[in-house]
């Protein structure tokens, strides 16, 4: 039985999750194996109506854990053909083992991640931890800030990943509740658009070619281990970063949405800006604006693709900019925040060197306010007046209990 | 339905296309290869294949080297089965849509893991594959220890063995719990089939892989692979050893059909005392002191009530 094509209005109201599920319908995924997990559950429930209904013609696996999720995704997608799934916070944990086997055999599978904190304590709501804890595992990971751009970025990291020049898995990211459960109007493509676009799959060492046995997953030491990591981290520093770009511009093409690598706000002529990710860049452009009014030259810079990371595009965002703060949505566990480093690894080798601070907000769903950022745009405005940072290099937003701050 | 492989004898069984090397690193009379190069030969179909982690992963995928001629692959530890799981699922889907490259091949799916990957660290994995009702077979290499990593106890190595994290001493016989019956726990899945099998019964063990191939569904193997350097013995005598699991009766060989219908398949002519299987290998040898040989008797007693319990599940029919 031939399956069903959908009939979509320009624009639906459908929240982060729906849009993802909407979006691995419409790539006509081969297989999907999955385990539920708060908040990222409806996904794949929305995925398996979709097959109920006969929207999907693919096989749906419900296994027993995230961790068999990810290996039988290996197992699909070394056996030749579009593959993805879906996960949060402690299922991506559980999967963590896997995600490094699948980059490591270089299997193109789509994981969207709905944000979420990690345990202890245990918290259902939106954070960047389980964003943070997958930055090395050699997956390409692309952010996500409202439900269209996570129905839009699966697109886009299916047409990335499966490239033969890249051949490495991709994650979509989104905001737990935030972007998840917050129903948006997203402009959708027709499911004749929307595949035409992303393509027909092209398997390369496929299992189930049976005139050319393939051996996956084998056995490497210090002789040979070492030469496949290198080759592979080349391949992300060198090949992915063009093949966005190219895949964006397509896209814009398709759909007149533009994405950018790294996502500039108020940025021609800013003096300070807040670097974030996920909602919280909504908010910070709201803000930005607004202390424009109030005669400050605030912009923001939103990081679209995390994994590789943007670093000339940063140098050249932030080469007029006189101070800037990183906004890291997860505990840096006894260091400086992710973007706060990687920023300042971008940033020391540059001409312009803006004044750097680094916040940390938002954990376990905290609320980042307008307020918040009015405070932190003022506070950068300072900088730039003293000419040094007059804050503590890492400060906590948001926390209650005495101001906490360090280095 | 493919066709079965027909076998007449042994020469012809042993000269059988190979698509497993003897190219490989196992140890000399380890009999791992003799149960994948059995259970291979037992179709002429195409295969898809995985290891998880162990002994017969390490030694046959050694970059830039493969000892397989099919299609394989290898994730991790506990995950073999679910790999096997995930490419039935992509040969179903691409099958669904008209996108197999050789649409009318008839691959077997089969995932090979040892005991520690089967009864311990994969438990849940297999469980996850035989309950979803994938078209596979998870073959169990059972040598009853880890030994790629220097033979420590699994929850299927048997009461009054040394093992490294059990080892025998003045105080201690050795491994105090018994083997997990995981026959059992895997025909409760109600799957079409599950047997044990062993690679010095090759027709009975042929047999039983091809009735595996033949069902619809999920199956179970478990093979007793006896361990040269574990069990010390002589690699010379991993057949003789093999013989005496079988003809002892600790490792029966049998069949379960649906979860329910037992049959045994081998009942030795001449059945072997427990005592002669135990004496025969390394790991048992301190039995054999005067301080620890009740255990011989519990041994003995334990295999007798289990041979009993085979006899009556056959008998009743339930």
């Amino acid at each position: 039985m031939a399956f069903d094509k959908m009939e979509l209005r320009d624009i639906e109201v459908w929240d982060g999750n729906f849009a993802a599920a909407q979006a691995l319908r419409q790539c006509q995924v081969d297989v999907v194996a999955a385990y539920p997990i708060t908040p990222s559950t409806p996904i794949v429930e929305g995925y398996a109506k979709f097959q109920s209904d006969n929207y999907v013609e693919g096989e749906f696996v419900m296994v027993e854990s995230e961790h068999a999720a990810m290996s039988a995704c290996i197992g699909a997608a070394a056996a030749g053909g579009r593959v993805a799934t879906a996960t949060s916070s402690q299922g991506f944990a559980l999967m963590v083992e896997t995600l490094y086997q699948s980059s490591g055999m270089r299997l193109p599978i789509v994981l969207n991640v709905v944000n979420r904190a990690l345990a202890a304590p245990l918290n259902v709501n939106g954070d960047h931890s389980d964003m943070y804890l997958g930055r090395d595992s050699g997956w390409i990971q692309f952010d996500s800030y409202s439900p269209q751009e996570a129905y839009d970025l699966n697109f886009i990291a299916f047409k990335v990943a499966e490239d033969h020049d890249v051949r490495l898995p991709a994650m979509v990211h989104q905001d737990g509740f935030m972007t998840s459960h917050t129903a948006q109007g997203v402009h959708t493509m027709t499911d004749d658009v929307a595949y035409s676009f992303v393509g027909e799959y092209k398997p390369m060492n496929d299992m189930l070619d049976f005139e050319h046995p393939v051996t996956h997953g084998v056995q490497t030491e210090e002789d040979w281990h070492f030469e496949h990591k290198a080759r592979q981290h080349n391949d992300m520093m060198t090949k992915v970063m063009p093949k966005i770009q190219t895949v964006f511009d397509d896209f814009e093409k398709h759909t007149g949405r533009k994405y950018n690598i790294v996502e500039r706000y108020d940025m021609d002529d800013a003096d300070v800006a807040v670097v974030c990710m996920g909602t919280s860049v909504e908010t910070a452009r709201e803000v930005a604006t607004e202390m424009r009014e109030k005669g400050i030259k605030a912009g923001v810079i939103g990081i679209r693709v995390i994994r590789p990371f943007p670093f000339f595009e940063i140098q050249e965002a932030l080469k007029d900019v006189k101070a800037i703060a990183t906004l890291d949505r997860s505990a840096p566990g006894g260091t400086c925040g992710m973007l706060f480093n990687e920023l300042a690894g971008a940033l020391y080798s540059a001409e312009n060197r803006p004044l750097m601070s680094g916040k940390i907000y938002g954990l376990g769903g905290r609320d980042l306010t307008k307020a918040h950022l009015v405070e932190l745009y003022t506070e950068l405005q300072a900088n730039v007046d003293a000419g040094k940072v007059t804050t503590p290099l890492q400060q906590f937003i948001g926390v209650r209990g005495p101001k906490l701050s360090f280095l | 339905m493919s066709e079965m492989k027909k076998i007449k004898n042994l020469k012809e069984f042993s000269t059988s296309a190979d698509r497993f090397e003897g190219a490989n690193l196992l140890c000399p009379g380890c009999a791992h290869s003799i149960i994948v190069r059995e259970v291979l030969n037992a179709t002429n179909d195409d295969l898809v294949l995985s290891a998880s982690t162990g002994c017969l992963e390490v030694c046959t995928s050694v970059y830039p080297y493969t000892s397989w001629d099919a299609s394989w692959i290898h994730i991790g530890f506990e995950n073999g089965s679910t790999a096997v799981s995930g490419a039935e699922a992509m040969y179903k889907a691409l099958k669904t849509k008209g996108r197999l490259k050789q649409p009318e091949r008839n691959p077997k799916f089969i995932s090979f893991a040892g005991d520690g990957a089967s009864y311990d660290i994969g438990f849940q994995w297999i469980s996850g594959c035989m309950e979803r009702g994938h078209n596979m077979m998870h073959v169990v290499l059972d040598n009853e220890v880890y030994a790629n990593t220097g033979g420590q106890r699994s929850s299927s190595t048997p009461i009054g063995s040394s093992a490294t994290t059990s080892p025998a001493g003045s105080h201690s016989y050795g491994e105090k719990k018994n083997k997990k019956d995981m026959m059992s726990i895997m025909a409760a899945h109600h799957i079409p089939y599950a047997a044990q099998v062993a690679p010095n019964k090759w027709k009975d063990m042929v047999k039983k892989i091809q009735k595996g191939f033949a069902v619809d569904g999920p199956v179970f193997i478990n093979a007793v692979s006896p361990c040269t350097t574990e069990w010390k013995f002589d690699p010379k005598d991993t057949m003789a050893l093999t013989d005496l699991s079988t003809d002892s009766l600790v490792f029966p060989l049998y069949e379960i059909i649906d979860g329910r219908e037992l049959n045994i398949t081998y009942r030795p002519k001449n059945v072997v005392p427990v005592e002669e299987y135990l004496a025969a290998q390394g790991r048992f040898k301190h039995l054999f002191k005067d301080q620890y040989k009740h255990m011989i008797k519990e041994w003995q007693d334990r295999v007798d009530a289990n041979w009993d319990y085979l006899n009556r599940r056959e008998e009743a029919r339930v």
